[in-house]
């Protein structure tokens, strides 16, 4: 078997040989693609660099929650309005989509035939169609609402129409600020209280009402304090003016449809990871507390999902994950997110689609290494530690 | 003693249909609570969507009798008391969701495509087939008639991929960008797996950058960037130029699945090849591959299920394939306002291939779970 060639049979020969080839063979790719790109570039005269941001973008976004926008605005703005949308429909997407996960999960597993046949269905069924058609179907059904004119009132407050859902706005009063302050010191104490009552419990084995402790200092405290202080807050109400509400917060149906697709979508693939965690804590476990006088919700909290959390967190990140880089299919119902905005609108329209790829690619990156480095550190902290 | 013998009937209460109803739907009084609520809503949702899909639905002629050419003619249109669905527009449109807009005259040829894809899936859905290897080489030279089939070319007239559409395009992306995404995830992963540093750290990279963005971003790469890439004259057409993005995405995802099947390899099957004398790729070809794709094959079907529902995206980027055919015929002034009818005709192709695919996995996984015990020696 051995050849006769010597050197080239020599390991360490023969791995930088390889290694110079793959890297000389990869730089020169990169040469030819970039001079071929900088020959293009110039010959359709498609400008380069990095100014257009500082550019008013000419054009308007009709969702932008948290800045200000108006035509004039740079294309740098409507870079921030994209991230901060994108943003905004993945976390309360991934917010939504765990709440609902976990609890499909479960009743999945419910001694209740019916019930756990009826999630299966529901699981089949979204995990099964394109997400892509479940975004466009949710936004079609959405614009079916009736007109701003005939919209559905719900509580007095809340009018519902093919544009989307109008609720009063909140206005914050001087004096509001303290009450921020409130929360901020009760959620801080809370963290601390949890902490103390942990030490103590593994120290002495008291228990401490740590749930209800922190509902009381994280709800009625800063309340109080809210009345204390005269109510610093207002609410203004949309009002029907001409063809259209003027005023209040107004949430747009691209938002909600993107919002309820990406949430009912993942939802169903996170149930699916709930169950095989929950399946995986063997079933001596539930047993053995059983045993020793636990009750059913004692068994689920101490028993059960801590260890199934081991089993579920992983998976659960790539989920995120998905459901953060699916955000980007709003661009299909016009959600003006960062593949819309500045993918979209502002790459037509200033032609520089190597720059904009770039920055767009490189913030999903960048987003998508964020999630995993916190997910990474939570997973560390619920693994087996050993003692 | 005899009268312990006495065969007893088992108790009515735990065993047979009633024993059944009473441990899963009647245990106790909350399960009972939530088994009538859940008839109850069932009893007020069933009938309205059967009513809606079947009973009340035209399917080609309206209530009055007529043929249905436009949604002015639909039931419901009509006289909203009476009609549900308007399953007409799938029936005239059906020929533009299966084909695109390929000419009436070659349709032919698609249909033999289609024919000889069952064909080729033949042998590797199913390993006990009779002759399978024969098979498998027909699987092997499938892609090249398919290409000349659908293409033109070899004395077939040509056929430019713009008119190609429907369920066409989807099958096409669907299942080039899984062929080809194989071997090119093979690869990544023994690179990514390589103990060359370079080449290990190359391939970390690449599939790291497209796992970390999403598929839109990689289509308008193909769209917008790879013109740029390219010397004139070298005029990439848009259907090709989706393939390479919709390949790159999923040699990404493949590459991770097979590198949790090598990593399931022990190390024992390495150290034996190479005690053997085998060379580096003789025991990956030989050894290890054949093992670690087995066990990843479940996965790799999961990773396959993904794609086939991504391929949708392509209508972002300009391509209609079944979606992108549903949504043109939306905007068709003779079909507008059937929009339920036809996203629930686009979902029910959707999730009859993918949840095809999902049984057959979960099939695989049982089969696999039952067989060789890996690992044990």
């Amino acid at each position: 078997m051995r050849s006769n060639l010597g050197f080239f049979s020599d390991e360490k020969f023969r791995s930088i040989f390889f290694q110079t080839l793959v890297v000389g063979l990869f730089a020169l790719g990169l040469f030819f693609v970039i001079s071929t790109t900088s020959y293009n570039l110039e010959k359709r005269n498609i400008a380069t660099g990095w100014s257009f941001l500082q550019n008013p973008a000419g054009f308007d976004i009709s969702f932008s929650p948290f800045l200000e926008f108006k035509s004039t605005d740079t294309h740098l703005k409507v870079y921030f309005v994209g991230v901060l949308n994108t943003l905004l429909v993945s976390v309360t997407g991934c917010i939504a989509a765990t709440i609902l996960g976990f609890i499909l999960g479960i009743v999945r597993l419910s001694s209740n035939w019916l019930l756990s046949r009826l999630v299966y269905i529901y699981v089949e069924f979204s995990r099964n169609v394109p997400l892509l058609l479940q975004i466009i179907l949710w936004y079609s059904i959405l614009i079916q609402l009736p007109r701003v004119k005939q919209s559905l009132q719900v509580l007095d407050v809340f009018y519902i129409s093919n544009r989307g859902l109008y609720s009063p706005r909140p206005i914050f009063e001087s004096g509001f600020s303290y009450v921020l302050i409130a929360i901020v010191l009760a959620l801080i104490s809370s963290f601390l209280i949890n902490r103390w009552a942990k030490k103590r419990q593994d120290e002495t084995g008291q228990q401490f009402p740590v749930f209800s402790s922190s509902i009381g200092l994280i709800f009625i405290v800063p309340l109080i304090l809210f009345f204390i202080l005269g109510s610093p807050m207002s609410f203004e109400h949309p009002e029907m003016k001409g063809f259209n509400f003027k005023g209040g917060l107004v949430i747009r149906p691209e938002f909600i449809a993107m919002f309820l697709a990406l949430s009912i979508y993942t939802a169903a693939f996170i149930s699916e990871i709930v169950r095989a965690g929950i399946m995986s804590v063997s079933k001596g476990q539930r047993e053995a507390s059983a045993a020793i006088g636990l009750k059913q919700t004692w068994i689920m909290r101490l028993i059960i999902i801590p260890q199934a959390l081991r089993v579920i967190v992983p998976p659960l990140t790539s989920q995120y994950l998905n459901l953060t880089k699916n955000s980007s299919l709003g661009i299909a119902v016009g959600y003006a997110d960062l593949v819309h905005g500045f993918g979209g609108i502002s790459l037509n329209q200033t032609g520089q689609a190597i720059e904009c790829m770039a920055i767009v690619m490189a913030t999903y990156l960048s987003i998508s290494l964020t999630i995993s480095f916190f997910m990474n550190i939570y997973n560390r902290s619920i693994q087996f530690k050993e003692k | 003693m005899n009268e312990m013998n006495e065969v007893r009937k088992p108790p009515v209460a735990t065993t047979g249909f009633i024993g059944w109803l009473r441990i899963n739907l009647f245990f106790n009084w909350t399960n009972s609570l939530i088994t009538l609520f859940v008839i109850y809503c069932l009893y007020q949702f069933i009938p309205w969507i059967l009513d809606w899909t079947i009973f009340s639905a035209d399917f080609k002629y309206n209530y009055l009798g007529e043929q249905i050419t436009n949604q002015e003619m639909c039931s419901r249109n009509l006289d909203p008391e009476n009609g549900g669905a308007c399953w007409a527009v799938i029936y005239v449109r059906f020929y533009q969701f299966i084909y695109g807009f390929y000419p009436k005259v070659e349709v032919w040829r698609v249909n033999i495509a289609y024919a000889m894809l069952a064909l080729a899936l033949l042998p590797l859905l199913y390993a006990k087939l009779p002759y399978r290897k024969y098979f498998l080489y027909f699987t092997y030279i499938f892609p090249v008639i398919a290409y000349f089939l659908l293409n033109g070319g070899l004395g077939f007239t040509e056929v430019s991929t713009n008119k190609w559409g429907g369920l066409l395009v989807t099958l096409v992306l669907g299942c080039t960008g899984i062929a080809l995404a194989f071997p090119i995830g093979i690869m990544l992963a023994l690179g990514r797996r390589s103990k060359l540093p370079v080449i290990s750290m190359m391939c970390t990279l690449f599939i790291e950058f497209i796992r970390g963005v999403p598929l839109i971003t990689l289509l308008f790469f193909g769209m917008v960037m790879l013109p740029l890439f390219l010397p004139e004259g070298i005029d990439m057409d848009g259907l090709v130029r989706v393939l390479v993005a919709v390949t790159l995405f999923q040699s990404a995802y493949m590459a991770e699945v097979i590198r949790g099947g090598l990593q399931a390899i022990p190390p024992g099957q390495y150290e034996a090849a190479k005690s053997l004398g085998m060379s580096y790729w003789r025991m990956n070809l030989l050894i290890i591959l054949p093992q670690a794709i087995r066990i990843s094959i479940p996965p790799i079907v999961n990773t396959s299920i993904g794609l086939f529902k991504d391929t949708t995206l392509v209508i972002i980027v300009g391509i209609l394939d079944l979606l992108g055919i549903g949504r043109g015929t939306l905007a068709d002034t003779n079909w507008l306002g059937l929009s339920y009818e036809i996203y629930f005709f686009v979902s029910l192709v959707f999730f009859i291939f993918t949840f095809g695919m999902s049984r057959y996995s979960l099939y695989l996984e049982k089969k696999l779970k039952t067989g060789i015990n890996m690992g044990a020696d």
